[in-house]
C-alpha cells in the first residue's frame, strides 16, 4: 500500500474544501470498499479525509412523511429501522441481502451507493480494464462475464454492473441524494446519481471530485412502495453478489396494475428502472402472462456477452423469472 | 512521507497507547503491535471473518478497519469475552458443541456469534426473517444466514449454528 496522510475535519465543508484542494485525496467512510481497493492497488490515494464525524448517523422524519438518511447511518441500522421496514420493505429487505453482518455494521448509507464494481478484472491491476484506465480494452468481454451487464452498454466498451443492492432498490422507491459539493448543496434524484458508462467508464456517477453526500431523502410511501420488496438471486444463498436482482413495488386495483415500479441489479453499470415494463403494464391485469410481455419488453435492447468463458445470456430467463415471479407475489399470489 | 499518528484504543478492557502508520489496520495493530493474537488474519479483504471483533460493541472486521480512524474506541476479542475467569457462554457453547476443528476461524466465529446474538436480541431483522416487521426468532435457518459472513474452511458449521443456538437461548 502507498504512504497516505490521514486528516479527521470536523465540519463537513472542510472535508469538501480538503477534497477539492487535493486532486488524489479520497473521502474514508466505512471504508469497507477502500480498504480492499487500497490493498490490492486499484486506488492509491495521497490522503485519506474521514467523513464520518462529519456525517449525520441520524434517520429523521421529513414533513412531507418521508424519511431523510443521514449519509453515516450504518446499512445495518437502516434495515433496522421500524420506519423503513414498515414503509419501504424494498429498502430494508435490499441492504439485508447484501454483504454479511460484520460488513452491514460498517458500511454507510452514502458509501454504499459509491462501492465500486466487483468486477475481477477491475479489481486486478494485473489485467487491463478500460474501468481504471481509459487507454486499456475490457478483459470481461472476452473473459469471465457472469457477473456483467446486459443493458445499457455501448459496442466494446465496459461491461461492468453496479454492485449495491440497497441503490437498486432507492431507484424503485424515488429517492433524492442530497449532495454538498466545492460549490454548495444541491440535489440529485438517485436515478440520476450512477451513470451508464458511455464513452467515460472510470466515471460511475455524476459526481465530481468533493461532491459529498449527506443524506438520501426517502419520499413519503405511496401504496405501491408499501407493498415492495426485493428478489436477489446469486450463486450461494448468502453473502454474494447478485448475479440479477429486482426491486418491485406494485399496487393492485380490482385486479388492474395501479401503480408499478421496477428497478434491476445486476444488469447494468447502473441499478436499471425499468420504465418501458412499468409503462407497459399500468392499466393492464395483474396476471402472468402481461407481466411476462412487459419485462420481455424491457429486455428487448438487451445485448448480452458471448465470451468464450461462458457469458450472460442466462439472464434474460433469470431476469424474466425473478421479475415475473415478484410480481406475482406482490399481486396476492404465489411467488 | 507518511508520519505515524498517536492513538489510544481500549483493548479488551485496557487502554493501550500506540503510534500508527496511517495504513496500518486494526487487524495488524491488535496482533502486530499489540500482541493479540487471537484476532486471526485469514483473507485480509474482508471475505472470510476470521478478524471479527466487537467494536464498541459491534461485530466489525478487522481488516477493513483503519486504526487511525478508531482513536478512542473500545475493542473486544475473543480474548477479552469471559469475566472473572468464566468463559462467555458462547465460547463455552463452542467448547460443548465442538465447533470448530482447526480452531483458526474460530475467535472470529466467538465474536461474530456474540455480536450476531445481540443484534438477534435488539429485533433486528436479517434476510431470511419472514416478517420485516415481525418478532425475530433465532431459529438453525437464522443463524446460519447471520452467520454467513464467517468461513470456516473445516467446515464445521453443523456444530457452530449447535452451538450459536444454544448459547442464544442461555
Amino acid at each position: 500500500m502507498k504512504p497516505f496522510t490521514y486528516a479527521r475535519p470536523s465540519e463537513a465543508s472542510e472535508a469538501v474544501a480538503a477534497l477539492a484542494a487535493d486532486p488524489d485525496a479520497r473521502f474514508l467512510a466505512g471504508g469497507t470498499n477502500l480498504l480492499d481497493h487500497l490493498k490490492l492497488g486499484v486506488v492509491e490515494p495521497s490522503q485519506l479525509v474521514d467523513v464520518n464525524r462529519v456525517t449525520s448517523t441520524a434517520i429523521e422524519d421529513l414533513p412531507d412523511g418521508g424519511l431523510r438518511i443521514g449519509a453515516g447511518v450504518p446499512n445495518s441500522d437502516l434495515a433496522a429501522d421500524p420506519r423503513v421496514r414498515e414503509r419501504y420493505p424494498a429498502v430494508a429487505a435490499a441492504i439485508l441481502a447484501g454483504a454479511s453482518g460484520q460488513l452491514r455494521n460498517m458500511a454507510s448509507t452514502g458509501g454504499n451507493l459509491l462501492q465500486r464494481t466487483r468486477c475481477v478484472y477491475f479489481a486486478d491491476p494485473t489485467t487491463p480494464c478500460t474501468k481504471r484506465d481509459l487507454s486499456q480494452g475490457c478483459s470481461a468481454r472476452e473473459g469471465w462475464a457472469r457477473y456483467h451487464a446486459i443493458l445499457g452498454t455501448a459496442a466494446d466498451g465496459c461491461i461492468a454492473t453496479h454492485p449495491s443492492d440497497l441503490a437498486v432498490a432507492l431507484v424503485a422507491v424515488d429517492a433524492q441524494v442530497q449532495v454538498l459539493g466545492p460549490d454548495g448543496a444541491r440535489t440529485i434524484p438517485i436515478g440520476e446519481l450512477h451513470r451508464l458508462p458511455g464513452d467515460d467508464p472510470t466515471r460511475d456517477t455524476v459526481l465530481a471530485h468533493g461532491d459529498l453526500i449527506t443524506a438520501v431523502d426517502l419520499p413519503a410511501p405511496t401504496p405501491a412502495v408499501r407493498n415492495s420488496t426485493y428478489r436477489k438471486v446469486r450463486d450461494r444463498a448468502s453473502y454474494a453478489f447478485a448475479l440479477v436482482s429486482a426491486a418491485v413495488a406494485l399496487e393492485v386495483r380490482d385486479g388492474t396494475v395501479a401503480d408499478v415500479r421496477i428497478a434491476l441489479g445486476g444488469v447494468a453499470h447502473k441499478p436499471w428502472r425499468a420504465t418501458v415494463a412499468e409503462a407497459a403494464l399500468r392499466g393492464r391485469p395483474a396476471t402472468d402472462d402481461e407481466f411476462r410481455a412487459a419485462i420481455a419488453a424491457e429486455l428487448d435492447a438487451a445485448e448480452p456477452v458471448r465470451s468464450p468463458l461462458g457469458g450472460n445470456t442466462f439472464k434474460l430467463p433469470l431476469v424474466t423469472g425473478t421479475v415475473v415471479s415478484t410480481l406475482r407475489g406482490l399481486a396476492g399470489g404465489t411467488a | 512521507m507518511s508520519t505515524t499518528i498517536p492513538l489510544t484504543i481500549t483493548v479488551d478492557g485496557e487502554p493501550r497507547d500506540l503510534d500508527v502508520d496511517p495504513r496500518t489496520t486494526l487487524l495488524d495493530a491488535l496482533r502486530d503491535r499489540l500482541g493479540v493474537t487471537s484476532t486471526k488474519k485469514g483473507c485480509d479483504h474482508g471475505q472470510c471473518g476470521a478478524c471479527t471483533v466487537l467494536l464498541d460493541g459491534r461485530r466489525v472486521l478487522a481488516c477493513l478497519t483503519l486504526a487511525v480512524a478508531k482513536d478512542g474506541a473500545d475493542v473486544v476479542t475473543a480474548n477479552g469475552l469471559a469475566t472473572d475467569g468464566e468463559l462467555h457462554p458462547v465460547t463455552e457453547a463452542f467448547l460443548a458443541n465442538d465447533a470448530y476443528q482447526c480452531g483458526y476461524c474460530t475467535p472470529g466465529q466467538i465474536c461474530s456469534a456474540v455480536g450476531a446474538i445481540d443484534e438477534a436480541r435488539q429485533g433486528m431483522p436479517s434476510a431470511v426473517t419472514s416478517d420485516l416487521t415481525g418478532e425475530v426468532t433465532l431459529d438453525r435457518t437464522e443463524i446460519a444466514e447471520r452467520m454467513s459472513g464467517n468461513l470456516c474452511r473445516c467446515a464445521a458449521y453443523v456444530n457452530i449454528v449447535s452451538a450459536v443456538e444454544e448459547a442464544s437461548r442461555a
